[in-house]
């Protein structure tokens, strides 16, 4: 009895030994497993996860015009004061009074990239893109203003 | 036909026409220095790429690739910053034996560079003991290790340096045993005989699941003996500083370093003699003119050849295995190898005197 159990022992750990060296072995003939990025060299051709989030902008169509009504639910979502939204008030053709953004302001070295603020928009105005080379020589560089100038809401979002 | 054997001799027989007998002897005794270390040297360098290449693939990485194509001057790279820097001894350290135990170390690998056959007749010191000499100058590196781990005055390179050499002296054991297999097959201790004995097909094929098993033991064994992991424990990288070179920095940590893998290709290349046939190309039973392929490799590409693979073996342990615990490490040894190599060396003998082999 001792003996069968010494030798399943024997038996089992070797098998799951070579069972370890099959899958280390076909990694190391396989080279198109390898999933090292060859960063610097590669940046015209480097490919993204989908859901990398490295930054929040604000998409233009070729109007100029975004879909943001400065309703600030970002800027109250937001965990840390990364938002700012300055609003102003537009005059419409009819002569009423409208709620707008002057500027939305965006403090890329105080987010941390969780992804609130793009939940709890409304409106879809603001989105993550996968930008992730960051560094600039002075931190002022990092509070930007995403609306662009001369941008107005698109027609039709209240 | 151009073969290192041809070399030799006419490098002897020109030294013998020129110089008197004494000096020629002098003369080739300073080449075979001269080789030796270059050997050495060049092993250091592409084991150690080697190594990294092995890590990065089955890693899924791609491992060094900056300094010269495909990265292969990396560690030229890494010598030259090891030979810049600064070699530190510590103060309270016992300065002569601290500066001594890596040459003991090296020397230790250097003299068992003597019985190997690196090719056909291409052998420095064909001794009639040359199985017994290795196995009895290779037990000589505990006493660098010891030494190292002692001197450095610090009581983790001692525990480091006494772990290790535990764990040496217990695996020598069944690596002993595991070569005794093969000195009992062939009836000889001299390597060029254990060579010719495989002449018609190598011991590993010949032998049956003995020597399979042997073969297997011996692997584990050496892998242990040169404290590589699985059984790094001693200086496990990523848990403990470094062991018993905790103290060492420099070229003195470079030598510990590169005679490490001298010694991986030095019971590689013992491996490969005993059970793969050294520098016996590949003869299949009555396969006439297959046989005669193979005869045209060059014996040193066959012997290179086995020895490589063999390495590529023990890193691809390396690479894949965990780190065993102490206990774990000496039960394999004494529960397991010791009593699987005891009763394999019986059924061995039972072969050898019943004639049993191809």
């Amino acid at each position: 009895m001792f003996l069968k159990d010494y030798i399943s022992d024997v038996v089992n750990g070797v098998s799951s030994l070579l069972k370890g060296m099959r899958k280390t072995g076909y990694y190391f003939t396989h080279s198109k497993e390898i999933i090292t990025e060859q960063y610097p060299d590669n940046r015209a051709t480097l490919k993204l996860a989908d859901r990398f989030k490295g930054e929040v902008v604000m998409p233009h169509d070729e109007n100029n015009e975004h879909t943001c009504t400065g309703c600030t639910a970002c800027e109250l979502a937001c965990p840390n004061g990364t938002i700012k939204i300055i609003t102003k008030f537009d005059i419409t053709p009819e002569g009423k009074k409208k709620k707008a953004i002057d500027a939305f302001i965006y403090r890329l070295e105080m987010c941390t990239l969780c992804n609130l603020c793009i939940t709890a928009c409304p409106s879809d105005a603001i989105k993550m893109v996968p930008n992730f080379e960051h560094s600039v020589f002075d931190r002022s560089k990092l509070t930007k203003i995403l609306n662009k100038p001369g941008s107005k809401i698109k027609e039709g979002i209240e | 036909m151009l073969s290192l054997e041809s070399i030799t001799k006419t490098t002897q027989d020109w030294l013998l026409a020129k110089f008197s007998p004494q000096i020629a002897l002098t003369l080739e005794c300073v080449i075979i220095i001269l080789l030796a270390i270059t050997l050495f040297a060049m092993l250091g360098l592409v084991l150690v790429l080697l190594e990294r290449k092995v890590a990065a693939r089955i890693q899924i990485r791609l491992g060094p690739n900056r300094v010269g194509p495909g990265g292969i001057f990396q560690t030229a790279a890494d010598t030259l910053k090891l030979i810049m820097k600064e070699g530190l001894t510590p103060d309270s350290a016992d300065k002569f034996l601290f500066n001594l135990a890596p040459f003991v170390v090296m020397m230790v690998a250097m003299l068992l560079l003597a019985p190997i056959a690196f090719a056909k007749n291409f052998q420095i010191w064909d001794i009639n003991i040359g199985v017994l000499y290795i196995s009895s100058v290779s037990s000589l590196s505990v006493i660098g290790i010891l030494m190292a781990g002692w001197a450095s005055n610090n009581k983790y390179s001692l525990l480091g340096a006494m772990r290790s050499g535990a764990q040496i002296v217990s695996y020598e054991l069944s690596a002993g045993f595991a070569v005794l297999t093969i000195v009992v097959l062939t009836g000889s201790l001299q390597i060029s005989e254990i060579v010719a004995a495989q002449e018609n097909g190598w011991w590993l094929f010949k032998g049956h699941i003995p020597v399979i098993i042997a073969f297997v033991l011996y692997i584990i064994a050496v892998t242990a003996e040169t404290n590589r992991a699985p059984f790094d424990l001693a200086e496990a990288e990523s848990e403990l500083t470094a062991g018993f070179h905790t103290e060492y920095s420099g070229m003195k940590f470079a030598l510990f370093f590169l005679a490490e893998y001298i010694n991986i290709f030095i019971v590689c290349a013992i491996g490969a003699t005993l059970f793969l046939g050294g520098w016996m190309p590949l003869h299949i039973g009555h396969w006439e003119s297959f046989n005669h392929i193979m005869d045209y490799i060059p014996s040193s590409v066959w012997f290179m050849g086995k020895t490589f693979f063999l390495i590529f073996v023990i890193m691809w342990f390396r690479w894949t295995f965990p780190r065993l615990r102490v206990d774990q490490l000496l039960n394999l040894e004494w529960k397991y190898l010791l009593p699987i190599s005891l009763f394999n060396l019986l059924l061995v003998t039972v072969i050898a005197i019943m004639g049993w082999y191809f």
